[in-house]
């Protein structure tokens, strides 16, 4: 089974660089694999960099690289938080970052298994994404974060559509895995214009 | 009333109101409890208006952004602590987050460096 929501591009033109990072979240203590997340996102970002040279005589270079360095940074960070969020904790399925490079765009992903609970949850967000006007939807999960106390409003998937204009889509598919279980996994996929 | 961490500090000036931010704050949804309660505590102690200076904080996740999200929109409900909020033009998420706030608090003011 496969379902696709929002801007999914399966990709047709091969990158010809990217990277791609995995890694297993039970496998560490959650404070522990939380840091990681900022790590593996600066490591990307720092990554990236190698390809957009900065120009001394032009300002406008060390600018871009500048930019599009904090952008990667908090969108792939965000992207991974949200992933160990809403992974299956009860498999050791792996979960994995990839970035790839072309001409005029760059592409994140994020692929983790996801138990049935947290589908049903992640779907609702992605619905609210998709027939929620942006500013609407920002006011309306501050308010919600406020009345539940909490720090988490969903907010990471918003920011990354509304303040850094990028496309998102999800690909949600079954496999079989060696339980005798299926097993669902989401990759969630963002559109950068560089 | 001050925070200081190897990552990232808060620390408040009495004299001028203004909260000082340094570093970068990625923490997991309630590890922030413990900064929202301290601005909670600024608020309690009713300065005509508040400054946010956060010209040193490179890096926020948007857990953070919730929690300072929560904090402007406290402070838009009870109307009597105006808000100043100092940002850089050289951080990537404050150049693209920190207008929404706006939303929270129409009079909410916002000065570039």
């Amino acid at each position: 089974m496969k379902q696709i929501f929002g801007e999914y591009a399966e990709e047709t033109v091969k990158s010809k660089e990217f990277l791609k990072i995995g890694f297993t979240p039970n496998s560490t203590q959650l404070q522990q694999r939380w840091r990681n997340n900022g790590l593996s996102a600066d490591f990307l970002a720092d990554y990236l960099t190698t390809f957009f040279p900065i120009d001394d005589n032009e300002p406008s270079t060390l600018q871009r690289a500048t930019e599009l360095k904090g952008a990667v940074s908090y969108i792939a960070n965000e992207l991974l938080e949200n992933s160990m969020k809403f992974h299956n904790p009860n498999d050791d399925y792996p979960i994995t970052l990839e970035v790839k490079l072309y001409n005029e765009h760059l592409v994140l992903c994020v692929t983790n298994s996801i138990s049935p609970a947290n589908l049903l949850k992640f779907q609702s967000i992605i619905h609210d994404l998709e027939h929620i006007e942006p500013q609407e939807l920002y006011v309306r999960q501050i308010k919600q974060a406020s009345k539940n106390d909490g720090n988490s409003s969903g907010l990471g998937l918003l920011t990354i559509i509304d303040d850094y204009e990028a496309k998102i889509g999800w690909k949600f598919e079954t496999i079989q895995t060696q339980k005798p279980t299926e097993q669902t996994l989401v990759t969630t996929m963002v559109q950068l214009s560089i | 009333m001050d925070i200081i961490t190897e990552d990232y500090s808060i620390k408040y000036d009495t004299e001028t109101s203004t909260i000082h931010w340094q570093g970068i704050m990625r923490l997991n949804g309630k590890e922030y409890n413990p900064i929202a309660e301290l601005l909670n505590e600024i608020a309690a102690l009713e300065p005509s208006q508040i400054t946010l200076n956060l010209q040193k904080l490179e890096g926020l996740n948007s857990s953070g952004i919730t929690m300072l999200g929560k904090f402007i929109f406290k402070l838009a409900k009870k109307k009597t602590i105006g808000l100043l909020i100092q940002c850089s033009k050289k951080i990537t998420w404050q150049q693209k987050s920190v207008k929404n706030f706006q939303r929270l608090m129409p009079k909410l003011q916002i000065e570039w460096d």
